[in-house]
């Protein structure tokens, strides 16, 4: 928790709040801590994923492509209180990967003609007009896989997966909860979808406390 | 205009003739999430999903449900022989390299030449793009199924959209409880009526240009 400071910028990974670390997002709720600026798909449900620190007003400002799910982000940005920056969901998705592979940018056409360019730089690259998407990095990711070995080295579940792999190359230093931790040489190469350099940190996760909005 | 199951399960059922043998899908949520339910069982079809799926199966029975494996709306999923995971800059690699087939989706409002409007609606509703502007942009075709007209009884068929958009002339075919249309070079064709309705009433209720210039056919 040394990291996670107030006004701090937080990447987080998970879609609809599944492959969001809950034990992290519990921990940084019982810290007080506030006024984050977060980065990530969605702002989860109320009570699931990123969700809480949504409605608890712990958050100043979010780049996401979608709040929909998580009604309280909507009042509080309505109210002013919640600076939302809204970004196609295949672009963030670059954005943050741009960030956590050493790019500045991408260039991208999704959204021209639409208010996704505007205040965006274009350019035109082999005879198609381009938006000039830029990099998103974070002080800290928080990450959710399946497995970790004792260097980091991750493997992650089904549809959990989504955005982790991004967000966990994109923090300055990043954080992975996970449900099993097994020893170096246990997991096979050819499986390890996030080599352990990447990863600063890893926690044995005690498992979803929310209630799934299907259950 | 009430939209009872059988309403929602009809347009449901229409939209499933678009779908095709070894097409790429992706589905919005709402009545287009009941698509599946109406194709026959030994079609090959690879259902994609924003968050990471391709080759999404039916729900999972009551108790089997994985909480790491659901839709891009967060429901629980099944998969199919031949499905695969992966992260999300792969699950909209698909969708921008064009092999996304086909859309479903809902829209707020769509314009006679094929705009579409479904992810604001400004002072009032802020849900956010989500994927819509990145599939409604490069799927291959995009089909939008959704009520012909607002709660007030206004057109959601519109000559050019009030709403920001979410991308312009994307849309191909239109499919509400009254209609089905295609949106044409040249203009807006309908196509089919949905009985107990006439063609005075599409006429009446969508405030569009509408071409009329086939024989139309008349579903139930």
């Amino acid at each position: 928790m040394s990291h996670i400071n107030d006004g701090c910028t937080i990447m987080f990974g998970g879609f609809g709040g599944i492959g969001t670390p809950p034990t992290i997002i519990k921990a940084i709720l019982e810290s007080g801590k506030k006024d984050f600026t977060l980065i990530g798909n969605d702002t989860g449900f109320p009570t699931i994923g990123i969700g809480p620190l949504v409605a608890e007003g712990r958050v100043r400002r979010i780049i996401t492509s979608h709040i929909g799910s998580n009604p309280i982000a909507g009042k509080l940005m309505t109210e002013g209180k919640l600076e939302v920056e809204f970004c196609p969901q295949g672009t963030l998705a670059e954005r943050i990967r741009a960030g956590g592979v050493g790019l500045s940018g991408v260039l991208l056409d999704v959204g021209l003609n639409t208010v996704v360019e505007k205040g965006k730089a274009i350019i035109e690259v082999n005879g198609n007009r381009c938006m000039i998407e830029t990099a998103l990095t974070a002080d800290v990711s928080i990450v959710y896989a399946q497995k970790s070995d004792t260097y980091g080295n991750l493997v992650y579940d089904k549809s959990a997966r989504n955005t982790n792999p991004l967000v966990a190359m994109a923090g300055d230093v990043t954080f992975v909860e996970v449900e099993e931790i097994v020893e170096k040489g246990s997991i096979n190469p050819e499986e390890v979808v996030t080599p352990g350099c990447f990863v600063d940190g890893v926690i044995q996760g005690e498992g979803v406390y929310w209630k799934w909005v299907w259950e | 205009m009430g939209m009872g199951i059988d309403t929602r399960n009809l347009m449901a059922k229409r939209a499933a003739q678009e779908v095709k043998d070894g097409m790429v899908v992706n589905l919005g949520i709402g009545i287009p999430s009941l698509v599946p339910n109406h194709l026959p069982s030994n079609m090959n079809v690879m259902f994609h999903a924003e968050n990471g799926v391709l080759g999404m199966g039916p729900s999972p029975e009551v108790g089997k449900e994985d909480g790491n494996l659901c839709n891009a709306g967060g429901y629980p999923v099944s998969i199919i022989a031949g499905a695969s995971y992966f992260d999300s800059a792969i699950a909209f690699a698909i969708i921008r390299r064009g092999l996304v087939d086909l859309t479903i989706l809902g829209a707020l409002q769509v314009s006679q030449n094929g705009d579409l409007a479904n992810w604001i609606v400004p002072g009032k509703r802020v849900p956010g793009m989500g994927g819509a502007i990145d599939l409604a942009q490069k799927a291959k075709r995009v089909i939008v199924v959704m009520n012909h007209t607002n709660k007030d009884g206004s057109s959601k068929i519109v000559k050019s959209c009030s709403l920001p958009l979410t991308a312009k002339g994307c849309v191909h075919l239109i499919i509400t409880e009254l209609a089905v249309m295609e949106v044409a070079e040249e203009g807006l064709r309908l196509l089919e009526i949905m009985k107990p309705y006439t063609l005075e009433d599409v006429l009446k209720l969508t405030d569009a240009e509408i071409l009329i210039d086939k024989e139309i056919a008349f579903m139930e």
